[in-house]
Formats: C-alpha cells, structure tokens, sequence
C-alpha cells in the first residue's frame, strides 16, 4: 500500500502533465468548444473539402453543366473564403450575397440538395467528424432561400 | 402467444422491395433519410406517428416511391402490414396500407370464430410549407387518412359503430441540424382529427363517444451520424368503448438508413391494453424499399 503510493508520487511531472491533457482531450466536449475553422482543419482543412467538393461536382451530371463557362479556381477561392468566414475563421468574405451570386440561374430544388450531397460526401472523404460536418451545414442551409428558384 | 406467420403476400412484397431497389435506375436528390419510414397506416413518419415529411427521396422536380413491409408482434397479438406510397414534387404523397391484425386469444376468449381483422388505408399527405432541413420554420403538412375495416364482426360485437372513418392530421417536422450536442435532431409533432379505434381495427366510433376527436401525437431522433436515427414516439388515444379501454401507444425505436434504396426500422411498443388484454408490449420491424 504505501509502496503504492510512493510510486505515485514518483511519477514525473512530466507523465502526470500528459496524462492531464489526454484526460482533458476525453473530456473535450466539457470544455471550450473548439472553434468551427479549426475542427474543419483550418485553411488547409477547408482546401481540402472545397477540392474533393470540386471533384465530385465534376462528375455528377445534375449539377456539371452549370460549372461550364465557371472560372473554377476563382470560384475555388470564393467558396473557400465564404466557408472560412462562416465558421468564424480569419477571413472576411467581401463577395457578393448568396442571392446577387446565384441570381438569375433558377437553381432547383434538386440541385441545391446534389451540393449538399457532394459537400457531405467531401467532408467523409476528408475524414471530417460527423459533429463537425453537421456545424457547418447547419450554418449553410439557410442560404437556402437565398439560392433556389432565385 | 401468437405466433406470427409469414403470409405469401408480405414475403412477396419484401422480395419485391429488394429486387426493386437492386434494380431501380435512379434515385431521387434528397439527403438520406429524408424521407422516413412507413408508419403502420402508409404515411411517411415513424413507426406509429405519421411527419410532415413525404416519402422517397423525390425533390420538388423529381418523384419516387416505397414499397414496405412492417410487423407489430406482442403477448396476444400480431400486426402485419404491407403497403406503398408514391410522392410527387415533395409536394403530394399517396399511399396505400393492408393491415392484418391476427387475434387468435381474442377470439378463444369471446367464443368466436373469425381470428383476423383486415383493414385498408388509402392515405394522402399534402406539404404546405417549409422544408424538413433548410427552412427556419419547420416543414408542415396536412395528410388524410380514408380507412376502410373489412371484418366488422368483432369490432361491431364490441360496440364499434362504423366500420370506415377518416382521419385527418397536420404534422409539423423539423431537422435542427447540430441541434443537441452537434448530432441532428429530428423532431415531429402531429395533431390528428379521428373516430378510430385502435387504428380503426376495432372499428370507428362508440357507445362512449362518436365524434371526432383531437389526439396529440410527437416524435424525436437524434441522427447519430447519417445512417443512424434512434428516437422515440407517442400517440394520444380515444376513448369511444365502455367495453374495451384503449391506451395511449408508446415507441423507442432505431432506424438504420445503409442507402437511399432500403432501410430499416426496428422498435420496442407499449400499446398498453388492446381490446381487453393489458400490458402489450413487443417489437416492431419494418423494412422499406425506395424507388
Ligand atoms: C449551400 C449551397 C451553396 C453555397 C454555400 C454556395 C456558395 C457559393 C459561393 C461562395 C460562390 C463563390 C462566389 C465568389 O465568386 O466569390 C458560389 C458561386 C457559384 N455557385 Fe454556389 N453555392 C451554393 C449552391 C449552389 C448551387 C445549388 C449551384 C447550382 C448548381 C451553385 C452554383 C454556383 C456557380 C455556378 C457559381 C459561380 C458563379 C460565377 O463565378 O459566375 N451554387 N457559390
């Protein structure tokens, strides 16, 4: 017994410091909320999903053709920064609205749901938490009204 | 204890829901599990709470349809229902239910022959606002139920005083998407106008009252990631026969949604007293094909 706990109390600070930090990482939903940016990955993070995104819309015949005369890297930079800025990343999108964007086009119903689709299936290729996936399409959904039939 | 058996039709149409959904060409756009599953009486719901959603994966420029198949086993009775629905623009959903209820102890305890009650339900649902995800509102809509009771004779000995009746109902459905802990919650509540008892297997309307009445129903489901909703329900109840009490209906169940071309629901029920045998309790399993 008391052998025990001398060897407690031999444990070096530093094992007892790890140990308090992979007990606190266990408990991560207890404390602060990580910001939505950094648990997407942060700009690489959100590279990633907004490419494998990209790859997807190229091959899915619902939605491809309305990408035809698109300057996809512009494109690229604007959803980027549009992701970035609602998940309280550092960045500031300066574009335009959703509506004065996609005005104009009537995108349907069917389409906004293959976006959606496509961004679920690129957030799952890129090992994004369900958590996660769901804290940014909760913030995109509402552009909803904004898009369709506009 | 009664013992379900397999009727050919219900093993034709779980056939036919796999068949089908191997060869079904395409699919409608609507995320995964969007569409529900089969309530008893056909609708898109839950297991025994209809939702404001329409059945298959249909967006307001496609359509689509299931085919299902659901059993309801407890101490004295077995429920066995086959159906199909077909949407339309996620706007409109039709759908048809034959419900089979197998009574055998019923029956040796009233001294009658007839140990089974067929009932069909043709159902349609209408969406008048909102969207399940992307609305901050939730989506509403307002379905009917037409439900016709082909073996009157028990329920009629009971006190029953119809043997078709109408139900209609609003339902209001909304995914909070992150809504409890970062899953998405499902939430239903539904208010329905109705003569039924129990379904309307025991007929429509009693001695105790023939009017109908509102009754309360609600559901909720965490998704624990997309394939996977666990959840809960509870339907409201009349009261129309002195002679046989009717409890409120109670469900917990799990939904598994692999694809947008089959899913399955599997559940624990309390019904509660059914027609003079208490403490029903059993399982549910449904199985839906989408086309
Ligand atoms: C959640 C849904 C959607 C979001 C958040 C979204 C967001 C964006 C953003 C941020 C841009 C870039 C604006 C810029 O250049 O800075 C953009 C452009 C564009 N979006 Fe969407 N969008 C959505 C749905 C759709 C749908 C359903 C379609 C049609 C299939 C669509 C088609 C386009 C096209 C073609 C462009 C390029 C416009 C151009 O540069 O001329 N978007 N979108």
């Amino acid at each position: 017994m008391s052998r025990g706990i001398k060897a407690l109390i031999r444990i070096p600070a530093k094992v007892v410091f790890v140990g308090g930090l992979f007990v606190l990482s266990a408990c991560g939903h207890l404390g602060p909320q990580k910001n939505l940016y950094q648990a997407l990955g942060g700009a690489k993070g959100v590279d990633a999903i907004v490419y494998e995104l990209i790859v997807r819309i190229a091959d899915d015949e619902r939605v491809v053709d309305r990408f035809h005369n698109v300057d996809i890297s512009r494109f690229k930079a604007g959803l980027e920064t549009y992701i970035c800025s609602v998940a309280n990343g550092p960045c500031d999108y300066t574009g335009d609205s959703m509506q004065v964007v996609h005005a104009g086009h009537q995108y349907t119903d069917t389409e906004f749901n293959t976006i959606v689709q496509l961004l679920i299936e690129a957030m799952e290729a890129e090992g994004v938490p369900t958590v996660t996936q769901n804290r940014l399409l909760a913030r995109l959904a509402p552009d909803y009204e904004a898009i369709v039939y506009q | 204890m009664t013992v379900f058996r397999w009727t050919p039709s219900l093993l034709g149409v779980l056939l036919c829901v796999l068949s089908g959904s191997v060869l079904a060409q395409s699919e409608g756009s609507r995320l995964l599990a969007t569409g529900a599953a089969a309530s008893l009486e056909g609708a898109s719901g839950g297991g025994i709470v209809p939702m404001a959603v329409l059945s298959g994966y249909g967006t307001r420029e496609e359509q689509g349809g299931t085919l299902f198949g659901s059993l309801v086993q407890t101490d004295d009775y077995a429920l066995s229902v086959i159906g199909g629905s077909w949407s339309w623009h996620n706007r409109l959903e039709v759908s048809l239910a034959r419900q089979r209820l197998s009574h055998q102890p019923l029956s040796e305890r009233l001294g009658v022959a007839p140990s089974s009650i067929e009932q069909r339900i043709f159902g349609a649902k209408v969406r008048l606002v909102g969207d399940l995800i992307y609305t901050p509102w939730p989506q509403v809509s307002l379905g009917v139920q037409h439900k016709q009771n082909e073996d009157f004779f028990v329920p009629a000995a009971a006190g029953a005083r119809d043997d078709s009746g109408t139900d209609v109902y609003l339902s209001a459905t909304k995914l909070v998407l992150a809504g409890l802990a970062g899953r998405n919650l499902l939430l239903n509540a539904t208010a329905r106008s109705t003569k039924a008892n129990q379904l309307g297997l025991v007929g429509f309307g009693g001695d105790l009252n023939n009017e109908a009445e509102w009754m309360a129903e609600v559901s909720a489901g965490v998704f624990l990631n997309r394939h996977w909703l666990v959840g809960a329900e509870y339907r409201q109840k009349p009261d129309n026969l002195s002679f046989i009490l009717e409890d409120d209906w109670r469900t917990a169940f799990v939904g598994w949604f692999p694809n947008k071309q089959v899913s399955l629901v599997a559940a624990w029920v309390d019904l509660g007293e059914v027609a003079t045998f208490p403490d029903q309790t059993g399982w549910y399993l449904s199985l839906e094909g989408s086309f």
